[in-house]
């Protein structure tokens, strides 16, 4: 079971500016110990029961049900049966769980994935386009309006173009080991197995997603931010196993982030055409294992895309 | 051990003393579950009623259309210990490897009561957020996200909620609490069910109570 040469050298490179976790603390202590050290301030969204009634409080709830059903609610935009909410835990309320209220106010933003400044509306078009491997709603459409407005009104109050402490998922110091399929392998069985399956599809009912599936045809695609070791490892700390988030410690995170992201995957809509070439132009990092040979197979082949949508 | 506890214990061994014993064949779920198994198991019918839908003024849970494999581990974890019970511990004890499968498979098998399908007149509001949305506050995820829609119930780890007695449903809540279950994987429910009060436990119950019961991957 190798690793490529790279991914030994280029994991330790990630993370620079990590926090200095390095032991499993619980969440709530690690939260309170961000909290204290943060120079930016905590914030807490509007409870659910201050929605606004009338037209604007419809739009929210709108917003609100797509994010936490999005195959029900925007069903013409999604290409699997994830929802908003299976990444944004809490209806995209909770920190460390990248909120929508930590997001709102950092847009419009340069961004390098795009090479352009995008607004708040666009950030929404990519989660469709990439983590739903769908299509994107247009900028006014029902769809996008409703999410921005909900994530408008749970950031009311929040400063504006300051990352608040909780925004994103949680940055997490180097391992002290290189991520490790084999070692991530055996933290997959031992803590999330239960509720994603040994095969990682999780579980349904009728046909909807109890437990989302963490890659194959019904999972994010290879443009989805969760295919990032470092997003995924720091989601994984915080959150995982779901209402027992913290107890891993960062270097089971970074490992079985690594197994995680070592599997197969819907296709980067930006392909190129070439593998290679596509890897050169939106994954040249160590974050990503796409375009990279684990265990002998090529991630992100175009063979291995075939059955990339039902 | 409650009064209510107790009584409940007295009635179920009433019941299996007044029904014949025979002979039982060992794997034989049918007559297992209606006479006993001749070796000290009671008939399961005693206190999980004819059709295996429990009996909700005595709390005692629905067995009828749960997961084969939940099923099973519960008759074992009876007997470590890890999920105390008086009654169920000495039941379970008294049953063969080859008879507990076979009661589990049984009970998977059978349909859901009717009189568990009816639609429930009106859901009672308290426990909803608790259910469908959780307290992240406190770590507490919705019971739903692990426990399906409604509490339909997923696979061998997550049993349904809908169905089962309120009473049954706080029991196993308070025991997660006290320690005297914990067969749990992962300690989830030992871990989350520390940030419920009883009221919360009251509501929650409550809700389930109220929702249908789903069977054979139908529809939420």
């Amino acid at each position: 079971m190798r690793r490529s040469a790279w991914l030994a050298i280029g994991i330790p490179l990630l993370g620079l500016d990590g926090c200095s976790q390095k032991s499993p603390v619980p969440a709530a202590a690690m939260v309170a110990a961000v909290t204290k050290t943060g120079t930016s301030p905590a914030f807490t969204p509007p409870p659910e029961q201050q929605m606004p009634d009338g037209p604007l409080g419809d739009v929210i709830r709108r917003g609100r049900d797509i994010f936490t059903d999005t195959p029900t609610h925007a069903k013409a935009y999604v290409g699997n049966g994830l929802s908003c909410s299976n990444c944004h835990l809490d209806a995209g309320r909770l920190a460390h769980s990248a909120p929508l209220w930590g997001a709102y106010g950092m847009y419009p933003q340069y961004r390098k994935k795009t090479g352009e400044v995008n607004t708040f509306g666009e950030r929404l078009q990519g989660c469709f386009l990439y983590s739903m491997n769908g299509k994107a709603p247009a900028l006014d459409s029902a769809e996008i309006v409703a999410l921005e407005t909900y994530s408008w009104w749970l950031a009311k109050g929040a400063p504006v173009g300051v990352k608040i402490v909780g925004a994103g998922y949680p940055k997490l110091a180097n391992p002290s080991l290189p991520a490790d399929y084999v070692r991530g392998e055996k933290v997959y069985e031992k803590d999330c197995a239960l509720c994603h399956g040994n095969d990682g599809q999780g579980q349904q009912v009728a046909g909807r997603n109890v437990f989302p599936p963490l890659w194959g045809p019904q999972s994010f695609n290879w443009g989805a931010g969760m295919h990032q070791l470092g997003n995924a490892a720091g989601f994984i700390k915080a959150n995982m196993p779901l209402s027992r988030g913290g107890t891993l410690s960062d270097q089971d995170a970074w490992d079985v982030a690594m197994f995680m992201d070592a599997h197969e995957r819907p296709q980067d809509p930006r392909y190129t055409g070439n593998l290679a070439d596509t890897r050169r132009k939106f994954h040249d990092t160590p974050d990503s294992l796409y375009g990279t040979k684990i265990n002998g197979h090529l991630l992100g082949e175009p063979a291995a895309q075939t059955q990339g949508r039902r | 051990m409650s009064r209510i506890g107790s009584l409940r214990i007295a009635w179920c061994l009433a019941v299996a003393a007044a029904l014949p014993i025979t002979g039982a064949r060992a794997s034989d779920a049918a007559t297992i579950a209606r006479q006993g198994n001749g070796k000290g198991a009671a008939p399961c019918l005693a206190c999980h009623g004819m059709d295996g839908g429990g009996q909700s003024a005595s709390g005692n849970p629905r067995l009828a259309g749960l997961d084969a494999g939940y099923l099973r581990k519960q008759l074992d974890d009876f007997t470590s210990g890890t999920r105390a019970s008086p009654v169920m511990g000495a039941t379970a004890g008294a049953l063969g490897d080859d008879e507990r499968q076979a009661l589990a498979t049984y009970y998977s098998k059978l349909p859901v009561p009717p009189t568990l399908t009816k639609p429930v007149a009106s859901v009672p509001a308290a426990g909803a957020e608790l259910a469908t949305r959780g307290r992240w506050s406190k770590q507490v995820p919705g019971c739903v996200q692990c426990h399906g829609p409604g509490g339909v119930g997923v696979g061998a780890s997550f049993p349904p909620l809908a169905g089962q007695p309120a009473a049954y449903i706080e029991a196993q809540l308070k025991a997660w609490q006290r320690g005297t279950r914990r067969n749990d994987p992962l300690q989830l429910m030992q871990h989350l069910s520390g940030a419920l009060s009883d009221q919360d436990i009251h509501d929650v119950a409550a809700w389930f109570v109220a929702q249908p019961v789903i069977t054979g991957g139908a529809a939420p």
